[in-house]
């Protein structure tokens, strides 16, 4: 594991800066815990003030520090992206093996629900919810119906893997060693689709940030929760572009794509590492 | 030509399990709301002027009835199949007592039309010229290119469109940068007016075009420069054959089917980005109208506006994959 990650750093640009990125905003996002101020209280700083040493990043109109918002507010969404990430790792694998091990009918009533939910549009659905259920929506049942939408593409890539290793000498060594099929998915199957499962992860966690991004953006989530969607939301709902508070707008911006490039990087480069004949070639054999 | 039509079938089958789950969740979604939209518009009403109780009883037990509420919840959901097959979805609340149908079917074309021509020139653009710059992969402009579709990439739909709002509306205005059409313009089939329309939606469009162009060319850089390895293409290659047909016949057609799958997958995903830029820009579409329900309550319209997308958006993928078979052999011999 350690090795992989070595060689990765070493031979891929792409991934040395991912880590990084992914790595400051994490360590930013950890800050919060050792936050002087309580980020759901408001008019507590002087509102309106650039960014100065006492105030790294300005305060906004609403009277906060954007420093200290702004660590919460990335450990809330980072923790929403990783929350979906698992839950949604979790029954792509269950249904991505099951369907490719056990084939049959098995694969085609799961392969027949995967096709429903790809098809079904998200957004609309993520709006009904909130328009019935307001701001009892908090962040994990968010997390969990996002979980619910973001499975289908990655099972079918882990199924079609899952499809090649069913025929590999090994699995039917392990079945004639009296495995059962539980264990064999499990213990032999399993390590040969983690590393798409880490790069699908990373993409997954794009998506469902940027999701809630926008659905916060539009107000259409708990709004006094501090994240990156509700720190612009509140940024546009004081018109902070107008009235020239621009460091409100710009400085989570910014944060949100090194976010997301990182993320990105990450995703693309264990995406080729995956595949070995790009791998080959980065490394000049 | 039978497996062709065996092929249809199974799809048209397909397509109608996923409208009626997709309806059935929207409706059921909808009718756990704690917020009854009966309640809703009393308290609108009596909130203007005071009325008897008895006029506040019988306007309730009548909006009871017009919305299907009085029986229990199977026999509504059996109530709303019936009336959806008939289009029929109630009457809307944020302009009572118009049908919700009717506002989602003039928001419908605004939405369809946004989406084409995004689709159309970003799938074809990104994807030819990802197709070059996988085979051509020494080309100072093409590698330039993916750098800047790798920045634009990650940064969410909705900076994109806000950043354009800021340099066109404020910094540079020279595009109009909200609604569909211009105020002074009357809704018909005149030349001012469409030219109108189009000068409105090159915003909109080009901000959603800006940001999935970049993820169709690294796709297809990705899916070219593998095919690229191939024996066929070095064998064409030492053939002599003419460097544009074993670029457009044989490298990008082989690569474009994989892409065509990508473009159903991600219609979903592409509608939802529809849905925000016409919030950005106040576009008269789907999105807009999505939005205003949402803050006004009106359940009939947010489910209208739901089971519509959920339809159109399922149509669609239905009729990529009917393409699909006609430009891969290999799925139309299964």
């Amino acid at each position: 594991m350690f090795s992989i990650f070595r060689d990765l750093v070493r031979y891929n640009i792409e991934f040395a800066i991912g880590v990084v990125l992914v790595g400051s905003i994490t360590l930013f996002s950890l800050l919060s815990f050792f936050s002087p101020v309580d980020p759901t209280m408001i008019y507590v700083a002087i509102p309106d003030r650039p960014p100065s040493f006492e105030h790294l990043f300005g305060t906004n109109s609403r009277g906060q520090d954007l420093f200290w918002q702004l660590t919460f507010a990335f450990r809330n969404t980072l923790y929403f992206g990783l929350t979906v990430a698992v839950l949604s790792r979790i029954i792509s694998i269950t249904v991505g093996l099951a369907a490719g091990y056990l084939g049959g009918w098995v694969d085609r009533v799961l392969m027949f629900f995967n096709d429903i939910f790809v098809a079904i549009p998200i957004f609309p659905i993520l709006i009904l919810f909130y328009f019935v259920m307001r701001s009892n929506l908090d962040m994990f049942t968010l997390a969990l119906i996002m979980a619910c939408f973001g499975w289908p593409f990655d099972a079918r890539l882990i199924r079609s893997v899952a499809l090649g290793l069913r025929n590999r000498e090994f699995t039917r060594q392990a079945v004639f060693a009296g495995m059962s099929p539980l264990k064999i998915m499990r213990e032999e199957h399993l390590p040969y689709v983690m590393p798409i499962i880490f790069s699908t992860a990373m993409a997954n966690m794009i998506w469902s940030i940027g999701l809630e991004v926008t659905l916060a953006v539009l107000g259409f989530t708990n709004i006094n929760i501090p994240t990156v969607g509700t720190a612009l939301y509140w940024a546009n709902s004081h018109s902070a572009l107008v009235v020239g508070v621009w460091w409100w707008i710009l400085i989570p911006v910014i944060l949100i794509v090194l976010t997301f490039l990182g993320l990105f990087l990450l995703a693309i480069s264990l995406n080729e590492y995956i595949d070995p004949r790009s791998r080959l070639r980065r490394m000049g054999v | 030509m039978r497996g062709y039509l065996r092929f249809a079938l199974k799809r048209l089958l397909q397509l109608l399990a996923v409208v009626f789950a997709g309806i059935s969740a929207a409706f059921f979604i909808s009718h756990l709301s704690p917020i009854s939209p009966v309640e809703s518009i009393i308290g609108r009403v009596s909130g203007q002027s005071s009325y008897s109780p008895q006029a506040i009883q019988s306007l309730r037990d009548t909006l009871t009835e017009l919305f299907g509420l009085s029986v229990p919840l199977h026999e509504q959901y059996f109530n709303f199949l019936g009336r959806f097959v008939r289009g029929d979805l109630g009457p809307s609340l944020i302009a009572f007592p118009t049908p919700a149908m009717q506002l989602v079917m003039l928001a419908l074309p605004w939405t369809v039309g946004l989406m084409v021509v995004q689709i159309v020139i970003a799938w074809l653009v990104g994807n030819i010229l990802g197709g070059l710059a996988g085979y051509y992969q020494n080309s100072r402009f093409l590698k330039a290119f993916g750098i800047v579709a790798i920045g634009i990439q990650p940064i969410p739909y909705y900076i994109v469109a806000f950043l354009m709002v800021i340099v066109f509306g404020f910094l540079w205005p020279v595009l109009p940068i909200s609604g569909g059409f211009a105020m002074n313009v009357r809704p018909s089939f005149t030349p001012e007016f469409i030219l109108s329309v189009l000068g409105h939606s090159i915003l909109p469009a080009s901000s959603l075009v800006i940001v999935g162009l970049g993820t169709w060319f690294l796709g297809m850089r990705a899916l070219v420069s593998n095919i690229v390895t191939e024996d066929y293409v070095t064998y064409a290659e030492l053939a002599g054959v003419r460097q544009q047909r074993i670029v457009f016949g044989y490298v990008i057609r082989n690569a474009m089917v994989p892409q065509l799958t990508a473009l159903a997958m991600t219609l979903g995903a592409i509608f939802s980005g529809t849905i925000i830029t016409e919030q950005v820009f106040a576009y008269p579409g789907l999105g807009s109208l999505l939005v205003r329900a949402v803050n006004g309550g009106d359940s009939a319209v947010v489910l209208a506006v739901s089971c519509i997308a959920i339809i159109a958006v399922a149509t669609a993928i239905f009729l990529i994959d009917m393409i699909h078979p006609l430009l891969d052999p290999r799925v139309r011999a299964e």
